[in-house]
C-alpha cells in the first residue's frame, strides 16, 4: 500500500506525542511499516509542535512534506491553519476548534484571524472541525482532547474498536483508562 | 519481538546489548535521551556531568579500567569536550569507547548548526552514522567492535530527524564482556611531548587502516540500480529522503561510517555511473573528500548548506517533481516558544527590564527572556559565556557599566562553565553583577538532574552544591538570594548590588514550575469592574493573560498563581491568594 500520513500539529504542552505513541503502537500491530518523528527541546514551550506519522508497506523518511498529508490532525485551530501547505490535494484537516493566542496576539503585536473554519473551507479544504476541549471536559479531563482527536480519526479508518482500545489501554496510565476510553468514544461519535 | 523506538532510545539499546556498564554525558537537544534511557538499564552505571568535557573525560577512564563506556552530548557539547577528544585519539582506548554527538541541522533547539563530521576528520577519529533506530542499535554495537580492533575511540553521529523519530527495530540480548584488565603503560597514556610524538605517527597508520576497513565495511553498501544514468552518495537522514524520490534506476552508495572514507569504493561507484550527486545535509563533507580524490561529483551546487533537507528538497535538488501544497492567504500570526505561566524566570526578566539594564544572557529556558514584551537579553553565545562575557564588557567600559550591567545563567549552566567566570571575576577584580537563576532543575532539555539539585540521574540523593557557599570560596563576598515572585524584592536587591563597588552574586531561586513536586495556588481571578484596561499586566508576557473586550482575562487551565501580574496591577483588579 501506498505511504499514508498523518501530521498532528498543535502548541507545546497539549499532548500531541501521546497522540502520536497510540497511533504508531496501533500501526505496529496491524503489520505496517511506521515511522514517527517528534520534536523536543526549545519549541515545546508552549510554540508550535509537530509530530509525523507515516505508514505503510516501506516508509523511508521520517518526516511529512508539503503537500504530503493525507490527514493533518490539529488540537488547535490556528495550527490547523498554518499547516494547510503540508496537506495532499483530497486531503482532509481534522481540527480542534479550540482556540489559544500566540504571544503576538497577546501582546496585540498581530490578531488570531477570525473564522478559519469557513476561510479553510473556502479555500478547497475538506475540514472536520469539533468543539474537542468541551468534549475532553465531559469525559472527565480537559487534558483528554488528544483521546478525543484520535477519536474522531479513527472514523476514518478501518481499524476494528478493539484494535483502538487495546492501543489506548498500552499507551495511558490504567488510572486514567476509562477516562481516555470516554474521550476517544466522544470523539469518534461527534 | 519488533517494536518501535526513538533513535536515541535504540542507541542506549544498543550501548546495552553490546555490555556497555559505563555512561558520562551532559544533556543537550537532540541526544539527552540516549543517556535518559541507558540509565534505565541496571546494568549500566549512568550519570549526568557538569559538563561535556568532564563526561568524555569520566568515560575514557571507565575504558582504561577496562569498561566499554560512553559519552553523549549535542554538537556543540562536542566543542567542551574537543580538548581530551584530540588527545585519547593519539592514547587510544583499552575497552571500547563511544562519544555519542548529536547534530541539530535546522537549529530546532540550539544556537548553531554547525557539522560535528568536522570533529571526526580534525581529530583523525572513525565516526559512524545511522539513518534509523535499526541502525541505531546496530551501528552502537559495530562501534565497539571497531573501536577496540583499532584501538580509538568512536565517534557515533546523530541528527535530529534519526535521535527523534521512532521507527521500528528488533532487540537482541545483552552480550558481558568481561573487565579488560588495565596494565600500566605510561608511552601509550601519558601525553607528554616525547610519548605524543610517538603515538601521532600510530594515529596516521590507524586512520590508514580504518580507510582499509572502510572499503568492505558492511555499514557501506551499494544499492545497485536498474540503470547506470544516476548514483547517488548519502548517508544519514538524508539516505531515507533519497529512497522516498529515488526509484529503482538509480543507484546509491550508502555511508554508514562518514570518516575516514573508502576512496576505493567511491571511485568504483564513481566510475559505474554516468554521474554522481552527493546528497548530505549542511557541509559538503563527502564532496569535498570526492573533489580531493579527484572525482567529478555535484552536491552543494544543488542543496544548500543550510539547515535541513527533506524529501521535497531532495527531490527538487535532483531536478524531479516535489509535490505542492497550498497555503492560506490569511496572514497565520507565529506561535514562538514562551516562557511557561508561573516561570520563576519571568519575575525577574521583568524587573531587569523596567530597570533598562544590559543583559549578557546564557543557554537555558531563560533564553526567551529575550523576546517580546520582556526584550530583556543583549547576547547570548554559549554554555557559560554570560559571566565570562560580563567582565569583559565592564573593563572594557572602565567600569562606566557596572552599574547597569547583569549576567544571567541557570544552576545547570553555571555549574557545566559558568564558575571559571566567576573565578575570572573575583581574581582579576570587576565590580560585575551576576544573576543565578537557581530553578533547581535543567529545564531547557527536560528536567534532568544537575550537582545543584540534589539527586542524581538515577534519581537517588546525592551531595548538593551549596551555591552560596560555592560563590563565596571563589572569591566572592556579596551574595544574596530573591524570591523571583516577589518583584519588589528582586529590585531593591538588584539596585543595591548594582550600586555596590565591589562584585555580586544575586541567586533568584524558585523551582520550575513544571516540576511535579511544585505545588500551584489557585488562578488568579480579574474584578472586571477595578480592571482599568492598563495593560500593565501583559508586561510579563505571560501565556495565562489575554486581553478579552478590553479587560484582562486569565485562562485557568494555564494560571498557577505566581501572583506576578497582580503585583503589577495598580487597581487590584487580579485577585489571588498571593
Amino acid at each position: 500500500m501506498k505511504t499514508c500520513n498523518v501530521m498532528i500539529v498543535g502548541v507545546g504542552g497539549q499532548g500531541s506525542l501521546l497522540a502520536s505513541k497510540l497511533l504508531g503502537k496501533l500501526l505496529l500491530s496491524k503489520g505496517y511499516d511506521v515511522k514517527v518523528s517528534e520534536v523536543h527541546g526549545m519549541s515545546q514551550r508552549g510554540g508550535s509542535v509537530v509530530t509525523y506519522v507515516r505508514f505503510g508497506d516501506k516508509v523511508y523518511s521520517p518526516v511529512i512534506d508539503k503537500g504530503e498529508a493525507d490527514f493533518i490532525v490539529s488540537f488547535e485551530l490556528l495550527e490547523a491553519a498554518r499547516w494547510t501547505e503540508y496537506l495532499r490535494k483530497g486531503g482532509t484537516i481534522i481540527t480542534n476548534t479550540q482556540e489559544m493566542n500566540p504571544m503576538p496576539v497577546i501582546t496585540g503585536a498581530a490578531e488570531y484571524p477570525k473564522n478559519l473554519v469557513d476561510t479553510m473551507r473556502a479555500a478547497g479544504f475538506t475540514v472536520d472541525a469539533l468543539d474537542a476541549l468541551s468534549l475532553a471536559e465531559r469525559a472527565g479531563s480537559s487534558k483528554a482532547v488528544n483521546l478525543v482527536l484520535m477519536g474522531r480519526l479513527s472514523k476514518y479508518f478501518d481499524f476494528t474498536e478493539v484494535e483502538w482500545m487495546q492501543a489506548i489501554d498500552a499507551s495511558v496510565p490504567p488510572k486514567f483508562k476509562e477516562m481516555n476510553e470516554r474521550a476517544f468514544a466522544l470523539g469518534a461519535n461527534a | 519481538m519488533k517494536q518501535l523506538m526513538l533513535g536515541n532510545e535504540a542507541v542506549a539499546r544498543g550501548l546495552y546489548e553490546a555490555g556497555c556498564s559505563f555512561v558520562s554525558s551532559y544533556p543537550g537537544t537532540p541526544s539527552t535521551e540516549i543517556t535518559e534511557c541507558a540509565a534505565k538499564y541496571s546494568e549500566i552505571y549512568a550519570e549526568w556531568a557538569p559538563n561535556e568535557k568532564v563526561a568524555v573525560e569520566a568515560a575514557f577512564g571507565a575504558s582504561l579500567a577496562g569498561r566499554r563506556s560512553f559519552c553523549g552530548m549535542k554538537h556543540v557539547g562536542l566543542n567542551v569536550a574537543a580538548d581530551p577528544l584530540f588527545t585519547i585519539a593519539y592514547t587510544g582506548v583499552n575497552a571500547g569507547m563511544i562519544i555519542g554527538v548529536a547534530d541539530d541541522a535546522g537549529m530546532h533547539s540550539s544556537q548553531n548548526e554547525q557539522d560535528s563530521r568536522n570533529y571526526a576528520k580534525a581529530a583523525k577519529l572513525p565516526m559512524l552514522e545511522p539513518s534509523d533506530s535499526s541502525e541505531g542499535i546496530a551501528f552502537a554495537k559495530l562501534a565497539y567492535e571497531i573501536s577496540e580492533q583499532f584501538d580509538t575511540p568512536v565517534l557515533l553521529k546523530m541528527c535530529t530527524r534519526v535521535a527523534h523519530s521512532q521507527s521500528i527495530v528488533e532487540p537482541a540480548e545483552r552480550v558481558e564482556p568481561a573487565q579488560k584488565p588495565y596494565e600500566k603503560n605510561p608511552p601509550k597514556y601519558i601525553m607528554m611531548p616525547g610519548f605524543a610524538k610517538k603515538r601521532h605517527p600510530i594515529v596516521e597508520e590507524r586512520l590508514k587502516a580504518l580507510a582499509e576497513f572502510a572499503e568492505t565495511a558492511p555499514c557501506n553498501r551499494v544499492e545497485r540500480g536498474t540503470e547506470n544514468k544516476l548514483g547517488i552518495i548519502t548517508s544519514s537522514t538524508c539516505y531515507q529522503y533519497v529512497r522516498e524520490v529515488c526509484g529503482k534506476e538509480v543507484s546509491v552508495l550508502k555511508l554508514g561510517m562518514i570518516w575516514p572514507l573508502p576512496t576505493k569504493l567511491l571511485r568504483e561507484f564513481a566510475s559505474s555511473v554516468e554521474r554522481v550527486i552527493v546528497v548530505e545535509e549542511l557541509d559538503g563533507f563527502i564532496e569535498d573528500y570526492c573533489k580531493t580524490i579527484g572525482l567529478k561529483v555535484e552536491g552543494k551546487n544543488r542543496f544548500s548548506n543550510i539547515g535541513e533537507l527533506s524529501q521535497n528538497l531532495v527531490a527538487e535538488g535532483l531536478g524531479l517533481q516535489a509535490p505542492q501544497g497550498k497555503a492560506l492567504e490569511t496572514v497565520i500570526p507565529p506561535r514562538p516558544p514562551v516562557m511557561c505561566a508561573g516561570c520563576p524566570h519571568r519575575g525577574l526578566y521583568y524587573v531587569l527590564s523596567k530597570l533598562k539594564l544590559t543583559v549578557i544572557g546564557d543557554i537555558g529556558c531563560y533564553t526567551l527572556g529575550a523576546v517580546a514584551p520582556l526584550n530583556a537579553v543583549d547576547s547570548v553565545i554559549c554554555m557559560g559565556a554570560s559571566v565570562s562575557g560580563i567582565h569583559g564588557f565592564n573593563k572594557a567600559n572602565g567600569g562606566k557599566t557596572d552599574g547597569n550591567t547583569v549576567a544571567v545563567i541557570g544552576d545547570s549552566t553555571f555549574m557545566h562553565s559558568g564558575m571559571t567566570g566567576l573565578v575570572n571575576i573575583a581574581y582579576n577584580d570587576s565590580k560585575s553583577t551576576v544573576i543565578i537563576l537557581d530553578n533547581s532543575i535543567t529545564g531547557m532539555t527536560g528536567h534532568q538532574q544537575n550537582p545543584t539539585t540534589g539527586f542524581n540521574l538515577k534519581g537517588d540523593p546525592a551531595a548538593k552544591v551549596d551555591l552560596e557557599a560555592l560563590c563565596h570560596a571563589l572569591g566572592i563576598a556579596r551574595v544574596r538570594v530573591v524570591d523571583p515572585y516577589d518583584l519588589g524584592q528582586c529590585e531593591s536587591v538588584i539596585k543595591e548590588e548594582l550600586a555596590a563597588d565591589e562584585a555580586s552574586v544575586i541567586i533568584s531561586r524558585r523551582p520550575c514550575a513544571l516540576l511535579k513536586y511544585v505545588k500551584h495556588k489557585k488562578p488568579l481571578t480579574v474584578d472586571t469592574e477595578k480592571c482599568k484596561s492598563c495593560k500593565m499586566c501583559m508586561k510579563v508576557g505571560c501565556p495565562a493573560i489575554s486581553m478579552v473586550d478590553g479587560k484582562a482575562k486569565i485562562d485557568n487551565t494555564l494560571c498557577t498563581g505566581c501572583g506576578v501580574c497582580a503585583q503589577l496591577c495598580k487597581f487590584g483588579a487580579l485577585e489571588g491568594n498571593v
